[in-house]
Parts: C-alpha cells; sequence; structure tokens
C-alpha cells in the first residue's frame, strides 16, 4: 500500500551481485591455479625423462634404464577387466532399479544402501577383495582378483549414474513404444537403452578415471612392486602406475623423485586420454535425440 | 529408427572395445620366446621395504641373467612378508630384523622351516640439521633419554646443560617400520618401547626434508638416505661407551657403528630351494652380494663371508 515501503536499493542489489561474482571467480581461479601449479611442478620434474624408452622399459634400479612398462601394461589390463566386469553388471543392476524393480521398501533400502557404499573408504574394498577373491575364491594376488575388486569400488558409481541416464529418458518414448504394441523388453532394448546409452557411458568412463588411481585396494590384495614382466593372463601377479609411483617418490636418490613425476604425466594422460573419450561419446550421441 | 539406433549403439559399443583392446595387443608378443634351454618358472619375494632395494637390484639383474624366469618383489613389510612366507606364499621374504618365535611357530604349523641368511648391513643413523652444531655426538643414554615412552625432555639444555635452550623437535618411522623395531630395541632396550609425541611418517624422504627444515630437530632412518642428503642434514655420531663413531661404510661393516648397526636378512626354506630357479636365484644373490648391495646404497658383508653362506646353503 504505502508507496515509500518500496526501496530499490538499486546500488545495493548491483553490489551484491558484483560480489557474489567475484567470490564464484575467485573459486574457479583457485582450484586452476592449483592445479597449474601441480602440473607445472609434475612438468619440470618430469619432463625430461619421458621418452619412448621409458614407456617401453621394465623398471630398474638405475634412473636411466628404469622405464614402466609392466606398470602401463598392468594398468591397462586392470581397466579392461574391471570394464568388462563392471559395465553389464552396473548397467544390469541399474535396468532392474529402474524398469523391474518393484516401488517398496526393499528398493528403497536398496538404493539407499547402493549409495552409501559409493562413499565407502577404498581400503575397505581392498579388505574385502583379500577376503573373498584372493583367498576364498583362491585367485591369489592376480590381475583379476584386482579387477573384481576395483569393479566393486565403481559399481555403485556406475549405477547410480546409469540410473540417472535412464531416467532422463523422455516418458513419451516409452508410452509411443508400447502404444505401438512393443513388449517391455522391446522398449528397454530399443528405446530406453541406446537413449540412455551416452549417460551410461559417460558415467562409467569417469568411474573408470576414479580406478586408475587407486593404489590402497590394490596394495591390500596384494599388487607387487617390482616386476620385470607384463601380465599375461589375468590369473598372473601385476603392478599399476600409481603404486610405481608410489614406490619411486619412496626412494633416497632424487632421480627416482623425478621418474615418478614422469610417470605421473604419462598417469595424467591416460585419465585425460579417458575423460576426454567421455565427452566425446557424450556430444556425439546426446545430439540423436 | 531402429536401424539408426543399432548403427549407434554399435558405434558406442566400439568405442568402448577400443578402451579394452589395447590389451589383446600386449602378453601375447613376448609368449612364444624364452625357451633358451636355461631355467624358468617363478620366485616370489615379500617383506621389508627396507630390504627391497637389495632384492629389487637382484631380481633385475637376475632376469636379465635367466630370460626364463620370472622374479616378483613385494613390500608388504617384515612382518607382514612372513605372515605370507609362513602361509606358503611365498618363496623368500626380505627382512630387517630377525623372525620372531611366535612367527617359527606360525611356519612350523605349516610345515615350513625358515632358513635364515644375512644379506647386508645398515647403520641407523642419527641425523640432526646442519645448523645444530652442538650435538655433533651423543651418548647411547642421551638418546634414550630423549626417546624413551614417557621421556619429558622437549629443550636441548636439558638433556646436556651445556646445550642451548632450544626446542627439540623429533622425526622418526612409523611403529610399522622394521627401523622403528631395531632402533627401540637398541637404543630403548626394548622392542617398541618409545616416545610418541614424534612426526611419524613411513616415507624416510618426509623425515628427511622434515630434519632439513627445522634448527632444533632430531631424527633417524637408514644410512641408504642419510647418505643420499648428507649435503642438507648432518649425522650425529652416537657414543657406546668407547668414544664417538660416526656412521660410514666401514664403521658399519666393522660392527664399530654400535648399537646401530643391524643386519639384513633374506628367508627361505627347504621347499623353495628344491626349486631350482629359487636356488639359482639365491646362489646370484650371494655371487652378487659385493657389487649391488653398495649400489644400492646398503653395506655388504665381506666376500668370504658371502661365500661361506653359499657353501652352508649348498649342505642343505
Amino acid at each position: 500500500m504505502n508507496g515509500d515501503r518500496f526501496r530499490p536499493a538499486d546500488g545495493r542489489r548491483r553490489r551484491a551481485g558484483a560480489i557474489f561474482k567475484a567470490i564464484c571467480l575467485a573459486s574457479i581461479a583457485f582450484s586452476i591455479l592449483m592445479l597449474l601449479l601441480l602440473l607445472f611442478d609434475v612438468l619440470r620434474d618430469g619432463w625430461h625423462w619421458l621418452s619412448v624408452d621409458f614407456l617401453t622399459r621394465y623398471p630398474s634400479r638405475i634412473p636411466e634404464r628404469a622405464g614402466i612398462k609392466s606398470a602401463i601394461l598392468g594398468t591397462l589390463w586392470m581397466m579392461g577387466l574391471t570394464a568388462l566386469v563392471s559395465f553389464p553388471t552396473g548397467v544390469g543392476a541399474a535396468i532392474y532399479l529402474e524398469e523391474y524393480a518393484p516401488k517398496n521398501w526393499f528398493t528403497r533400502i536398496l538404493q539407499t544402501n547402493i549409495a552409501n557404499l559409493a562413499g565407502v573408504p577404498s581400503i575397505v574394498y581392498g579388505i574385502l577383495g583379500l577376503a573373498i577373491f584372493v583367498r576364498y575364491f583362491a585367485l591369489g594376488r592376480s590381475v583379476i582378483a584386482g579387477a573384481l575388486t576395483l569393479a566393486l569400488l565403481i559399481l555403485p558409481v556406475i549405477i547410480i549414474a546409469s540410473q540417472e541416464a535412464i531416467k532422463a529418458v523422455p516418458t513419451s518414448l516409452r508410452e509411443a513404444s508400447y502404444g505401438v504394441g512393443a513388449t517391455k523388453w522391446q522398449t528397454i532394448r530399443y528405446h530406453v537403452f541406446p537413449v540412455a546409452l551416452p549417460g551410461i557411458l559417460t558415467g562409467t568412463i569417469l568411474s573408470l578415471s576414479r580406478a586408475i588411481g587407486e593404489t590402497a585396494p590394490l596394495i591390500m590384495i596384494g599388487a607387487l612392486t617390482f616386476i620385470a614382466f607384463p601380465p599375461r593372463s589375468p590369473m598372473d601377479p601385476f603392478t599399476v602406475l600409481p603404486i610405481q609411483i608410489f614406490n619411486w617418490t619412496a626412494k633416497p636418490q632424487a632421480e627416482f623423485h623425478e621418474l615418478a613425476a614422469a610417470a605421473i604425466i604419462v598417469l595424467l594422460v591416460l585419465l585425460l586420454a579417458m575423460n576426454a573419450t567421455a565427452i566425446f561419446l557424450r556430444n556425439r550421441y546426446q545430439k540423436r535425440i | 529408427m531402429n536401424t539408426r539406433y543399432k548403427a549407434l549403439q554399435l558405434r558406442a559399443l566400439g568405442a568402448v572395445l577400443i578402451l579394452i583392446l589395447p590389451l589383446a595387443a600386449c602378453g601375447g608378443s613376448e609368449q612364444a620366446a624364452r625357451e633358451d634351454g636355461g631355467l624358468t618358472g617363478m620366485v616370489t619375494i615379500d617383506g621389508s621395504s627396507t630390504v627391497f632395494p637389495i632384492s629389487e637390484a637382484m631380481a633385475e639383474e637376475f632376469q636379465i641373467a635367466n630370460p626364463g624366469v620370472r622374479v616378483t618383489v613385494g613390500i608388504s613389510g617384515t612382518g607382514g612378508g612372513f605372515k605370507k612366507f609362513c602361509g606358503g606364499e611365498t618363496d623368500i621374504s626380505d627382512a630387517s630384523r630377525e623372525i620372531k618365535e611366535t612367527e617359527i611357530e606360525l611356519c612350523r604349523e605349516n610345515g615350513i622351516e625358515p632358513i635364515e641368511i644375512p644379506v647386508s648391513m645398515d647403520g641407523l643413523t642419527v641425523v640432526r640439521n646442519p645448523a645444530n652444531d652442538w650435538a655433533a655426538c651423543m651418548t647411547v643414554d642421551e638418546l634414550k633419554r630423549i626417546w624413551q615412552p614417557g621421556s619429558s625432555i622437549t629443550r636441548w639444555n636439558e638433556v646436556r646443560p651445556t646445550w642451548p635452550d632450544e626446542e627439540i623437535k623429533l622425526y622418526g618411522p612409523d611403529t610399522d617400520s622394521g627401523t622403528f623395531d631395531y632402533f627401540t630395541e637398541a637404543i630403548v632396550g626394548e622392542e617398541d618401547a618409545s616416545r610418541d609425541d614424534y612426526t611419524a611418517s613411513a616415507d624416510d624422504n618426509v623425515l628427511v626434508v622434515g630434519v632439513q627444515g627445522d634448527g632444533g630437530s632430531l631424527g633417524y632412518f637408514g644410512f641408504a638416505y642419510y647418505e643420499e642428503s648428507a649435503d642438507v642434514i648432518s649425522a650425529v655420531a652416537v657414543d657406546n661407551g668407547d668414544g664417538c663413531v660416526l656412521p660410514s661404510r666401514e664403521s658399519i661393516e666393522s660392527g664399530r657403528y654400535a648399537p646401530l648397526s643391524r643386519p639384513m636378512y633374506i628367508y627361505t626354506k627347504a621347499q623353495a630351494l628344491a626349486k631350482p630357479q629359487v636356488r639359482a636365484f639365491i646362489d646370484f644373490y650371494l655371487g652378487n652380494a659385493t657389487t649391488l648391495v653398495p649400489e644400492v646404497g646398503y653395506v655388504p658383508l665381506s666376500a668370504e663371508r658371502y661365500a661361506e653362506l653359499a657353501g652352508l646353503l649348498v649342505e642343505n
């Protein structure tokens, strides 16, 4: 009613806006700066050790002779097997939860537990992997035992990401499918799954990117520190890049700390490649809906 | 509609396969070779991270000489290594201390009789910041008074009244370390008895950096780490009643650097020695120790001692 109750306070509102923007800018600047510092430090130490030889040689006590072949191959094996195990299981679980599971208290408990599992520290998965895969199933300290452990570790994230992707499929699409007489299986197979696939793949690759840097659970299940041959089967012993890095940083000689930096660069490049794939897949397939 | 989705799906799955495919490329290439009539099979080693550099060097050289044999070395720690060794999982266990009675019993329950082989010496080095020009030499008793459990010493002049009134900052390995076990045993007189208000790290490089950045600091770790960083930190000579002795390759080997000179061991068992590749590896270990042990920063035993150990092994 009262005209003088309205105070535009234009200056103050604009100032608040400007301050908010500055805070946001400072946040991004801080994270980028930290990342750049890290990258700069690693590149400065490790750059001159990078070479083809570094990638194709086995570890050595002599820095000039040392390479990361067994670690790279171990990491690739590990990622491949982890993806093979976690992708079908994770997507299957997500499809069941979204499409088939009855909406009752039991499903809700399942759902809550999956979300909680995503936050369990990785070392706990290591202990679990040691007890179940290494000892109980007698897989030994092998690539497959490690891959199963990492698959368990990232399953919750894959399930949740896939569920979100499936949820995002428009209801109209399903209804149209049912409308022309498709069965539930046909609807999921030909309409829901293909449309959700980019989101599912993004989630899977991002969680694999997490698994690639894991050290603690693999040390727990018995990944080795010095190994000068590549795994030839899933039952072989193995090492991975983060363990090789850890081993080198713990040595007294400064050259090995630089080698560790070089290995970190390789790991970062691998990670970047995986994330780039995720972004590429998402952009490529999202447009078509 | 369907065909478009199908093509889309195929390509997406193809992308996943690309991530996995490099696997197929590796492994296969090296499979066929390696049948040079020599030794084959695996040698599995695990245990102390302190002994690791020696076993790593041995494994590297041995595999160059015997490309058919695959040697793996892990670092579960001395205790963790014995657990696997006594459980029958490994052929050789690295140890930075002697095997304990309880561990021998565990081995025997599984029909394993551990065989001890000393492979080198190490000198636990007490270190100070170079700015510390007073504590160039300390007695075992002084070290004990600083490090024993419940010690209330926080300033240098409480150790020796002539020393400055400056705070002592302590650095040492964490309690899982064999180095910690040995230091407490040798200095305090009881294994694992130590004050706990010190900066502990499993990574000796962290301790080096800590001592380097702190004028009143005191720490201890293996000789190899001191040797590598002798330009930024200084050693404390230790007086065990016969005058001050600085750690050096000579004083550690002769045992004059007491009580902090310690032998390091590998353990094996008859079941493992029955495998020709394990026996060959241990022969190689003892035969090359005089050259490879110093390369990785440790102090070798005498050549005669290694020959004698190799002789004992033949009888076994």
